[in-house]
Order: structure tokens, then C-alpha cells, then sequence
């Protein structure tokens, strides 16, 4: 963590002078405002807040990020402000002195001062180094050239995607971790990426040669070229970098060159101020160096001959050190270390001693078709290393295996088919895997949370996996064990999990319910409207949401509302559905099931003119076209219009089909014209939009040939009248519907269904089909609304007829004359000429 | 020399929508059109099962893809979430009103 090097003198932007407060607390000042520092502040507030007054020093000008972020950032997967750690506020609210931009040059142990580059001399009574690492450089020729480049803070990340804005070939020095992130980060902006690497085997440290060789072609896959065993003679330029030239005289034209090749604790000042320093700054359990009023914390120190530079050690030292300066006695133990990582998308893991030798044993799987290779070393009956590529799930277990050096002679056979099967449960769910884990195993890798921690976090209140975030820690860095940590919620709670109500999705913390009966309460008219009014935490919401929000305005304001195409479902927006190869299904409604042969000749005209592939006879008594493409859309439907056809609908959350038998009029077991009511009712509600998809069924006798009983509203006629059936599904859970009441008459079979389906359009949620939705709040309730209360029932269909009034126009019809053409049309197509 | 080839307006591209682009020879290009107005351009496929992703929803800088809702961030065509993928992006720049796509990268793209 480079504070005190990179940063130019031109930042420093606070004022000019430092007013030492009248505060009579001993002073803390940090040098660094990186991860390190800034989160050994937070562990010592979380011991003892007001203890110490604290200052701190950061040479870059920002407030403390997530470095280990920057190659999201660089991927442009997230923004800088993604990665903040703790905003202005945290500094303001636990007044912490922030002087960022002014990077401390100088430490005057005998006066208890430090003194900045713009000048600035601070008192200390207890001083904390938290400089981090410097980016190594290798010493060779035009290191120093414009566009050379090392990987290490916002700046780099800045530099990198202005290079990367005008395009061309890029080089980066390193096949590690931060190598390959770099790398991605730069192929994705669309510059043509060479890693040179000195080592064979990328990430060599982390992997075997195997794992190397699948994480190098799959990189290849991707466009990028890498170089093994490659070693850099220099770089060359005129005035700027214009490539790499390696040992074996092999020029690499490149515009950017990222140096990735290893970071160094950053000492300088601490050698300078006279403190023991060996390859790091030399701390002891407390994580106090040489002299007792300094301290050191991060990737500058070195504690027992070990310097580190993951996240996790770093996280153990803060806590140490925290406890020192609140006078718990605890002290820093080295830890064993494991890497799990998603080196540019691809999952990655590593742990224990994997180098193999003397005694030790290979268990190896490979799947070549997943791409999955994985190794586990296993010495004297005890794992002692792992890598894993491709599929890492089972790495927590290998590493908890590997620390608690288990006995693995009795499952050695079946060890690396990881846990669920060596562990005798044989099926493979990932809960029983993470509920056999000890409490001692780590979950999180990035902030150093075991599963005791997370569960002991859940049994706490945090509910969600925001929630375990927020307290905990765990899956807020990387978010590599996000898997873990959301089935240890499922396993804690069982089906509490997010207990309280439901969002709507994870833009807003409204759940259905409250979201209609706001937008309703307050007389909410657009999508924006509602987003702005009930504190979306997103611009535009998401896929889940528009849908939604759309159907609930569109329900309320019939008439008034415009609906937004771009909120509709492909299949509602193209109203046709779409098939897995992109064309699309066109369905023309059949009222009742019933055709002729004007019809059908335009239906035979279409399929022919078109050569549509297939067609096919419906569940719903119709017939599809498969195989048109969008832009043929409109015409088909022209032809379909001409021949007195209008949309079925069968792509929508609304009425699809009424399915009839043929009832009295031939049937000799039939008791009512079941084909007219059929009709007359798909008159009616057609055009309808719903919270899902919605059909109806009409039957002559109670043989029932028309499947009325698992339909959303069934109609079963009897020789006295009309069993009215509701909230059947034939779908994944198969529902048989409830009796609503008997009528007597085909014109209060008529209401009634009015009725019911504008019950259901108000106050189901939405894809809430009636069957769920039915069995949410009672069939005794819908009977009270629509059987008991017969104003009510009639002040409902008043209400879907009104707003019939204005869905009843054949979208087809409209999209024919010429509507919304952009939906259909390609933009102008592109010859490219032969190059 | 990156050579950039017209496609068209901003106004010829619905505002959280997508229009296609055609290429002889070539995979098909959606051009997207986000709230705020950025153009994005992809290879008209989903990573999981090739999914016209022009046909989705559109919301924030990401797109549902209307097969099966995978989440598509249109600045990288990486998979959102626990999906995995990713879709080849093209580069694509707006001069003058008019919205221009890279034709090398969408060309070895689309390959």
C-alpha cells in the first residue's frame, strides 16, 4: 500500500493548517489510510471509542477504499464509490481527523512528531505505521518511460483506462494474481493483452502446473496472449512506451505496459526514523515495533520472519493490535494460509503444501469437460494441501481438514469427491456440506469470519445476507463465499430466511402489498413516480420490479395510464413469444375454441408464406405458428387481421383461453350451451391484463371434458344451472379448484366471472397465479367479496368492465398499421467488404 | 486504426431498449440504449443458451435476458451474480449525434 510514494505534492487539499483541539486524550496518528489502518481503527473503536483522539495521514486523496476491489473497478463492474470503505461521515462521525492527499515524509521519534510533504508537523502520544507495500519494480531499461505503469491504487486503475480509451496493445509484467486481474481488466476495456510471465506455470505460487495450464488456455480463450517462462530484457520508446523486449530478442508492440510482478513492504520511513527493520518493519505479538509508542500494522511489518500480503493475516493483526492498545493481552499467531479466488471470473483454490516429495500422495480428478481439475496431498493420513480449478466448493472443507489435521484414512478413498459424499450423506446438497463444517472453519476468507461467527451473527438477527454483511463481515469483501454464507442463513433459519416481509426484489424494501397500496393511497401515475416516491435504490429498477410496477399501475389507472413497453416481458412487448432460437410463436384467438374456414385458409396461407416450420394444435383449443422472426411479425399479423383474427394473447399475463366442450348443442350428455357461454365469455374478458396468465374453462356436463376444475375460472354446467370453479392449476403443482357457489342463469355465471377476475387483478401480487393466491388468503374470503356481498361483487365487475372498455383493442391490429415499428425493424444492416 | 462504422441516432434506439445490427456474414450486434443515455453494444447472444439479449429488459447498465433472466452487465457482457459468461462486447461511441460501433472488435467478436 504505496502512501508514501505515489501521490503528488499538488493534492494535498485540506486547510493549510493542522489546529491541534483543546482535547486531553492521548493522541493516535496513523500513517497510511489504507485497508490496514483504517481498519485497525475500527477495531479499536469497536473496543474503547473514545480512548484515543486519532489523526490520520493518506498520501492518496480519497477517503479509505477496498484495494482489493480496484479490478472490478478496472472491469468497470463497479464504481469507485462501490469500494469505499468508510465515507466522510465514518471520519466525521467518530471524529477522526482525516488528512488525505499529504503524505507524511518524515518521523521525529525523539520529539513525538510527524511532518508531512506540504509541511505540516503533528504531535503524537502513540504512533501507528500502516504504509502497506510499493509495487516492485523490476530495474530494468525504460522502467521509468510515460505508460509504464504498476497496479496498486486508483491512479494506476485511472491511467489503465485511459490507455485502454484508445485502444491498441497493452503488456502486462507478472502472471499473479494481480497480473491476470489486470490483464482481464484490460481486455474487457478491448485492449489486445500479452502477460509475460518469468515463471512456467502461472499464479505458481497459488498453483500446480496442472491448475496453471487450464487457467492459461482458458485465458487464451479469451484473446489474450501469454508468454511462460518469459524474462523481460527491457522496454523500449521513444519519449513514450512503445513495447517490451524480452531475453530472446522477441519485440512486444505495446502502448501500456502494467507492472505486476510482486509488491515490497513499504520501510522506507520507518528505516529512516531508526526503527528495527528487517524485509519488513519487525513487531512483536502486539504489533509494536522497536520503539513502544509505534506500532505497525499491514503488509509493511514483519512478525516472526513472515511478511503477508493477503487480506486475512492483515485482519488478524488489527485485532491484536486493537486489543494491545485497549490492554487485552491476546497477541498475533501466524496464520495457515488458504487463497480461494476468482482470478478473472475463473474459480480458483489453494492451500497447505502442495509441492509434493518425500511420503507424500497425489489424489487427483480430473473432468475435462467441465474443466474442472482438483488435487488433494495427502501425507501420513493428513490433507495436507489442495488446489482445486474450476470447482472450488469443497475447498473451505479441504483447508478446515488441513487445520484441524484430521485422520482421513477412512474416507481417503471417496476425500476427493469432497464433502458430501466422504462424508457418507451421498446426495449432494451444498447445506448438509456447510452444516457439517466445523464452528472453527473459515467462511470468509477476505475479513477472517469462521462459521461460528456467521451463525452466531444469524442467531443475532441478521436475517438476510445484507444483514450478515453489515454485522459481521462475511462475503463483504470479495463476495466468494456469498454461496456459503446464504446457506448457512438457510440452514440457521430453516424458512426464515429475510424473515420479516418480503421485498418486492432487492431495489426496494417494500414488499408487494404495501408497493400497491401506496401507489393507490397516494395516486402514484408513472414508474418514476413510484421509484422516487418510495426510495428505490436503484435508477431504474430491474426485472423483477417493472414488470410489476407496470401491471399495478396499469390495474389502477385503466385508461389513464401509458403503459412502458420497456417494462413489459419480451413476449408481451413482441405480443408473441419468444422460442429458444430468438423467432417468435403466433397464436390468433379462437373464441371458444371454435374456427372456420376462412380462418383456417389464412392460418395455411401464413404458415406457407412464411415457412413457418411447424404448427401446432394448443392445450387451449388453438393453433401455433412457430418460427417467425420479429420483423415478420407485423405482416403475419396483417394477414391474420384480414381474415377477422385478433391476438390470443397466449404470450401474456392476462386471459389466454376459454376451453369449451361442445355442450348441448350436439352433445347428448350436455346440459348447457357450454360453447356459447365459452364464447361470450372470452368476449368479455379478452385483452385483460392480470397478475399471470389466467384461462378459463367452460363444461357442458360434469364429465367435465373442458378440464374446468384446474382452470383459474372453471365453469361446470349442471341441468339446474352453473358450478362456478375457482383457483385450479395445471401447471408444476397441480390444483384442483374450490367451489365458489352454483348460479342459475348463464348472465350471473357472466357477473360472477367479472367479478372474480377483478378481485384477482386488484389484490393478487404480481406472477401470483390464482392458485397460490387463493390458497394465501382463503377461498372463504373470495366467497365473502364475491358470493356474500353482492354490491361488492357488482361495484367489481362494474369495475373490470370499465377497464375492458379500453383493453379490448387488438394490439396486433395496431402493431400492423405500423406501431412501435422500431420494435420490429433491424437498424440498417452492414455489408462489410472483404478486408 | 480503429475503424468506426455508423449505425445510426441515439433517437433510433428506445431509451432502456434495443435495436439490432445486421453484419453480412456475421453474428447479429444489439445496440443498447440505457436511462442515462449510454450506448452499449454487444453480440446478440446470451453466454447461457444464445438468448436474443435486445429482447430484454433492460435496467440500469445491465440486461435481463428474456430466455431464462440472466442478468447481463452491458459494459463488460460479463454474467451478473452467480451466473457465468460472458457476451463479446464491441466498442461503440457517440459523435455528433450519431452512434458509431468499432468494426475491427466487432468483427473478431462476432468471428
Amino acid at each position: 500500500m504505496d502512501f508514501q510514494n505515489n501521490a503528488g505534492p499538488e493534492t494535498a487539499n485540506e486547510e493549510d493548517i493542522f489546529v491541534p483541539s483543546d482535547d486531553v486524550r492521548e493522541h493516535l496518528v496513523v500513517v497510511g489510510n489504507g485497508m490496514a489502518g483504517c481498519r485497525a481503527i475500527e477495531e479499536l473503536l469497536a473496543r474503547d471509542a473514545g480512548r484515543y483522539r486519532v489523526t490520520i495521514f493518506g498520501a492518496e486523496p480519497y477517503v479509505n477504499y477496498n484495494r482489493i476491489m480496484l479490478s472490478p473497478v478496472l472491469a468497470g463492474e463497479k464504481s469507485f464509490d462501490d469500494i469505499i470503505i468508510n465515507s466522510r461521515e465514518w471520519y466525521d462521525d467518530n471524529q477522526i481527523e482525516l488528512i488525505a492527499g499529504d503524505p507524511v515524509t518524515g518521523i521525529d521519534r525523539t520529539a513525538k512528531t510527524v511532518t508531512s510533504q506540504s509541511g505540516r508537523t503533528v504531535g503524537y502520544d502513540k504512533l501507528l505505521i500502516a504504509t502497506g507495500s510499493d509495487p516492485f519494480i523490476i530495474p530494468v531499461p525504460g522502467k521509468d518511460l510515460p505508460g509504464v505503469i504498476s497496479f496498486r491504487d486508483m491512479k494506476d486503475v485511472d491511467t489503465m483506462l485511459e490507455a485502454a480509451g484508445k485502444g491498441g496493445n497493452a503488456v502486462v509484467i507478472g502472471g499473479g494474481l494481480l497480473g491476470l486481474e489486470a490483464a482481464h481488466g484490460l481486455t474487457l476495456r478491448g485492449m489486445k493483452v500479452t502477460v509475460i510471465h518469468l515463471m512456467d506455470t502461472l499464479m505458481e505460487r497459488q498453483l500446480d502446473e496442472a491448475a496453471g495450464w487450464l487457467l492459461k488456455t482458458a485465458l487464451e480463450g479469451r484473446g489474450q496472449t501469454i508468454l511462460t517462462g518469459a524474462n523481460t530484457e527491457s522496454i523500449y520508446g521513444d519519449g513514450k512506451v512503445e513495447g517490451v523486449r524480452l531475453k530472446d530478442g522477441t519485440e512486444i508492440p505495446a502502448s501500456l505496459v502494467v507492472m505486476a510482478v510482486g509488491i515490497r513492504p513499504s520501510t522506507a520511513l520507518a528505516r529512516e526514523a531508526g526503527l528495527d527493520v528487517n524485509r519488513g518493519i519487525k513487531v512483536d505479538d502486539h504489533m509494536v515495533t522497536s520503539d513502544p509508542d509505534v506500532l505497525a500494522v499491514g503488509e509493511c511489518v514483519e512478525h516472526d520472519g513472515n511478511v503477508y500480503g493477503l487480506v486475512a493475516p492483515l485482519w488478524d493483526m488489527c485485532r491484536s493490535l486493537a486489543d494491545g492498545l485497549t490492554d487485552q493481552h491476546t497477541g498475533y499467531k501466524g496464520p495457515v494460509t488458504s487463497t480461494k479466488l476468482k482470478v478473472a471470473g475463473l474459480d480458483v483454490f489453494s492451500a497447505g503444501d502442495f509441492s509434493g516429495g518425500e511420503g507424500c500422495e497425489d489424489i487427483v480428478l480430473r473432468d475435462a469437460s467441465r474443466g474442472v481439475y482438483k488435487r488433494v496431498v495427502v501425507k501420513d493420513d493428513k490433507v495436507i494441501g489442495a488446489v482445486l480449478y474450476g470447482d472450488t466448493a469443497d475447498g473451505g472443507w479441504y483447508f478446515d481438514l488441513l487445520k484441524r489435521e484430521e485422520d482421513v484414512g477412512k474416507i481417503r478413498d471417496l476425500l476427493i469427491f469432497g464433502q458430501a459424499f466422504a462424508s457418507g450423506g451421498g446426495a449432494l446438497d451444498p447445506k448438509a456440506a456447510v452444516a457439517a463444517l466445523s464452528d472453527d472453519a473459515e467462511i470468509c476468507g477476505c475479513n477472517g469470519v469462521s462459521k461460528g461467527q456467521v451463525v452466531g451473527c444469524i442467531e443475532m438477527g441478521a436475517c438476510s445476507l445484507d444483514a450478515v454483511r453489515a454485522t459481521c463481515k462475511a462475503s463483504a469483501s470479495c463476495g466468494s463465499c456469498t454461496g456459503l454464507v446464504e446457506n448457512l442463513l438457510a440452514v440457521v433459519l430453516g424458512d426464515d430466511v429475510q424473515s420479516g416481509p418480503k421485498t418486492m426484489c432487492k431495489c426496494t424494501s417494500f414488499g408487494h402489498d404495501d408497493v400497491r397500496r401506496e401507489i393507490v393511497a397516494q395516486n402514484m401515475r408513472s414508474i418514476p413516480e413510484v421509484m422516487q416516491k418510495l426510495h428505490w435504490s436503484t435508477p431504474d429498477g430491474c426485472s423483477s420490479c417493472r414488470p410489476a410496477l407496470n401491471y399495478y399501475l396499469l390495474c389502477a389507472l385503466p385508461g389513464e395510464y401509458v403503459d412502458d413497453q420497456q417494462s413489459r416481458f419480451v413476449n408481451e412487448r413482441m405480443h408473441a413469444n419468444i422460442q429458444k432460437d430468438g423467432t417468435y410463436s403466433v397464436v390468433p384467438r379462437m373464441w371458444g375454441g371454435l374456427t372456420n374456414p376462412r380462418e383456417l385458409r389464412a392460418i395455411a396461407d401464413v404458415v406457407e408464406k412464411y415457412d413457418a416450420p411447424m404448427v401446432k394444435v394448443t392445450g387451449g383449443q388453438r393453433l401455433d405458428i412457430f418460427g417467425i422472426k420479429k420483423e415478420d411479425l407485423p405482416a403475419v399479423w396483417a394477414d391474420l387481421n384480414a381474415a377477422g383474427m385478433v391476438s390470443g394473447h397466449a404470450y401474456g399475463k392476462s386471459l389466454r383461453t376459454v376451453k369449451t366442450c361442445v355442450g348441448s348443442e350436439w352433445c347428448r350428455f350436455g346440459t348447457q350451451d357450454s360453447t356459447g357461454l365459452g364464447v361470450k365469455t372470452e368476449r368479455m374478458t379478452w385483452g385483460s391484463w392480470m397478475p399471470h396468465k389466467f384461462k378459463i374453462a367452460v363444461s357442458g356436463c360434469p364429465r367435465n371434458c373442458a378440464e374446468a376444475t384446474i382452470k383459474d375460472f372453471g365453469v361446470v354446467c349442471v341441468d339446474s344451472g352453473y358450478e362456478l370453479h375457482v383457483g385450479g392449476n395445471g401447471g408444476i403443482h397441480v390444483r384442483a379448484t374450490d367451489l365458489l357457489c352454483k348460479v342459475s342463469t348463464e348472465q350471473e355465471a357472466l357477473d360472477y366471472c367479472a367479478a372474480f377476475t377483478q378481485l384477482y387483478r386488484e389484490e393478487a401480487r404480481y406472477l401470483e397465479r390464482t392458485a397460490p393466491w387463493i390458497e394465501r388468503v382463503g377461498v372463504d374470503y373470495v366467497k365473502q367479496r364475491i358470493v356474500e356481498d353482492d354490491a361488492g361483487r357488482e361495484a367489481l365487475r362494474a369495475r373490470f368492465l370499465y377497464s375492458q372498455s379500453f383493453s379490448q383493442e387488438d394490439p396486433w391490429a395496431q402493431r400492423a398499421a405500423g406501431a412501435e415499428s422500431e420494435l420490429h425493424q433491424h437498424l440498417e444492416p452492414i455489408a462489410i467488404a472483404a478486408e | 486504426m480503429t475503424d468506426w462504422i455508423d449505425i445510426g441516432t441515439l433517437a433510433d434506439i428506445p431509451q432502456r431498449g434495443a435495436r439490432t445490427v445486421q453484419i453480412t456474414g456475421e453474428k447479429e450486434i444489439a445496440v443498447f440504449r440505457t436511462s442515462d443515455d449510454k450506448v452499449f453494444a454487444l453480440v446478440n447472444e446470451c453466454p447461457h443458451k444464445k438468448g436474443p439479449l435486445s429482447q430484454g429488459i433492460v435496467h440500469g447498465h445491465s440486461v435481463a435476458c428474456p430466455l431464462h433472466n440472466w442478468n447481463i452487465a452491458l459494459k463488460t457482457g460479463e454474467a451478473q451474480g452467480n451466473d457465468e459468461g460472458c457476451t463479446p462486447t464491441i466498442a461503440v461511441k457517440e459523435e455528433g449525434g450519431r452512434i458509431l460501433i468499432a468494426r475491427p472488435t466487432a468483427l473478431k467478436a462476432a468471428a
